[in-house]
């Protein structure tokens, strides 16, 4: 389906609802980076990736890695909501013996890769990159990493080889909020300055707005440019959609109350009503 | 655990000026008393344990005894060559602190257990291995690194674990076997978080008339060979008990008896590679993997029942 700018907007605040939702139903959850990224997944699932449940088995089919696993719940209600799976099997989220656990897992049809631990998958994607070149695939591999998690000296690792093997068939997306578990990433482990860091490992990069539908678009749908590896940095907020969760660090991992709940699911209502008046 | 050991370093780093605290961006809401009152000796080094393990250890040449502190396989799977090679090869004092020994986080799943970082840790050279078994072997442990500090890995459970000892001064010497209940039937030896299991199923053999004792191991590294001797002389059955795989308290224990020529039954209870495929809450990857006080029980009766059939 063809979703104009406004249509995504209006699904990225369900996405955001509805991911408030199901960490509330399961007493757990990384609400504050699953936030930031619904729109870079919304836009990558609902324009740029050529994946789907139909095609999900296909070797030709585009990859998408969640390497920041912990936002997993971004990925299951974007999954959920590309017909993967019925998003009432969210209802067993952290339940024992559900496939719907903290992390991304095979188990649950649509994810690519299992990760967890933080700076796995860069790398791996380095390899179905590389593979798909050796196989004269036209297939796009993408990646999400959060900014704290580029202080893994494997990502540098694979930085440096995903430019020397000219690899134009990945791109790779920092959701930049700024924030990691313990503070700002800045004073933790400043990994600023981005763009010449990637720049000089050898990658084209473009600095966005991480919640410009737009902008989104534009910067994931090609190469940045033929024979490099691109590197979006999409600079987003922690929490966003939250009033009271937005740039709080505390958000990183946490579960509303019932106040607090009661408070997002208004915010969103009001969020929602008022786009729904900006579409008609 | 995590409260008890950050409780006592704080308040060791009161007069231990050389203690050094390192994170890698974890330990939110845990170790802020630290991080306050020795703004100077506590860094978060970030997502980031190589890098932490290494600059742990040129800190540790230059005097410092330093702590690095992250959860289950992190700050040491992920960093197990700079622990070999930089740390314990050369004899530094770096502490390696994991919280949520075993499947604590449950939930996040397989890339969160640490269910074989005895087995890595336990041949290094120069290390001691500490899995206690509750808050007050947790305090004691902390202070007994710090009095002696050298390579070291202390392997915590995760929170409000229930104090099993009945008073921390009732240890006498941590380093060796602490018999809790002696059993002439069956001994269980455990090491690590999963003791109050141990203690709930050592309870029930005994209402089943059984004698059954129960034990803790929280040295892993220097073992306490002579003790494990002496409960073999003195029961039928040892089993050990463990949150973690092939490579652990097992391994150490069928090591020593048969080194020593000991033919006293042992039997051991122990995560299966099988069932990392599965998730959910500690409770019930215990339950799972045969690791909860009514498996343990059930496990032991049916030992007893073997041995008598057999003799
Ligand atoms: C190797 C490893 N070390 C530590 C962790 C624990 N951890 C989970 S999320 C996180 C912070 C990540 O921050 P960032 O990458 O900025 O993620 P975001 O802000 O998008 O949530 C940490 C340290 C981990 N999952 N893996
Ligand atoms: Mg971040």
């Amino acid at each position: 389906m063809n979703y104009t700018d406004g249509q995504l907007e209006q699904k990225s605040l369900k996405l955001r609802r509805s991911v408030v939702k199901w960490i509330k139903h399961a007493g757990a959850g990384h609400t504050g980076g699953s936030l930031s990224c619904i729109d870079i997944l919304n836009v990558l699932y609902n324009r740029i990736l050529n994946v789907s449940p139909e095609n999900f088995t296909s070797p030709d089919r585009d990859r998408y890695v969640q390497s920041k696993g912990h936002a997993v719940e971004a990925l299951f209600v974007v999954l959920a909501d590309a017909g993967f799976f019925d998003e009432s099997d969210l209802e067993t989220l952290c339940c024992y013996q559900s496939h719907y656990v903290g992390h991304p897992t095979r188990k649950v049809n649509g994810v690519e890769q299992n990760t967890g631990g933080l700076g796995h998958g860069l790398p791996i994607c380095v390899g179905t990159a590389l593979a798909g070149k050796m196989d004269a695939k036209d297939y796009r591999v993408y990646t999400l990493l959060g900014d704290g998690e580029l202080a893994e000296g494997s990502n540098w690792e694979a930085a440096m080889s995903a430019a020397h093997y000219k690899l134009d068939n990945l791109t790779a997306v920092i959701d930049c909020n700024t924030l990691q578990i313990a503070g700002r990433t800045a004073d933790v482990m400043n990994s600023e300055p981005l763009v010449e860091k990637w720049e000089a490992f050898g990658w084209a990069v473009r600095r966005i707005d991480g919640h410009d539908i737009a902008a989104l678009t534009e910067a994931l749908r090609d190469p940045l440019e033929a024979g490099k590896p691109s590197m979006v940095i999409a600079d987003t907020v922690k929490g966003r959609g939250v009033s009271f969760m937005e740039d709080v660090g505390k958000w990183h991992h946490g579960v509303p109350n019932d106040e607090e709940f009661a408070k997002a699911m208004e915010g969103f209502d009001m969020q929602l009503a008022a786009k729904e008046g900006a579409l008609s | 655990m995590r409260q008890a050991f950050i409780e006592e370093l704080t308040l060791l780093a009161e007069t231990n000026l050389n203690l050094f605290l390192i994170v890698g961006d974890l330990g939110y809401s845990v170790v802020e008393p630290f991080a306050e009152r020795f703004p100077d000796r506590f860094l978060n080094a970030g997502v980031a344990e190589q890098n932490m393990t290494g600059l742990a250890a040129g800190l540790a040449s230059c005097g410092f005894h330093v702590f690095t502190y992250s959860i289950a396989n992190f700050p040491t799977l992920r960093c197990l060559e700079q622990i070999r090679n930089d740390v314990c090869y050369h004899n530094l004092p770096v502490t390696v602190v994991s919280v949520g020994g075993g499947m604590a986080y449950g939930n996040l799943g397989y890339s969160h257990h640490a269910t074989e970082d005895l087995a890595v840790t336990l041949p290094l050279p120069n290390i001691r291995v500490i899995a206690p078994g509750d808050p007050f072997e947790t305090r004691l442990a902390t202070r007994e690194l710090c009095k002696k500090p050298g390579p070291s890995y202390l392997r915590l459970g995760k929170a409000r674990e229930p104090t099993i000892h009945a008073a921390i001064d009732g240890i006498k010497d941590l380093r060796t076997l602490q018999i809790l209940q002696e059993g002439s039937d069956v001994m269980l030896v455990s090491t690590g978080g999963i003791l109050e299991q141990v203690k709930a199923a050592a309870e029930r053999l005994t209402q089943s008339g059984i004698c059954a004792g129960y034990s803790s191991s929280p040295y892993l590294k220097p073992f306490d060979e002579a003790g494990l001797l002496s409960i073999a002389l003195k029961t039928k059955i040892i089993i050990s008990v463990e949150e973690h795989g092939v490579g652990g308290l097992s391994s150490l224990i069928s090591e020593t008896l048969h080194r020593n020529n000991m033919n006293t039954l042992f039997r051991c209870l122990k995560t299966q590679t099988e069932n990392y495929k599965f998730v959910g809450s500690q409770k019930h990857l215990r339950a799972k993997h045969g690791l909860d006080e009514e498996h343990i029980s059930s496990f032991a009766m049916t030992c007893l029942a073997d041995l008598a059939d057999a003799t």
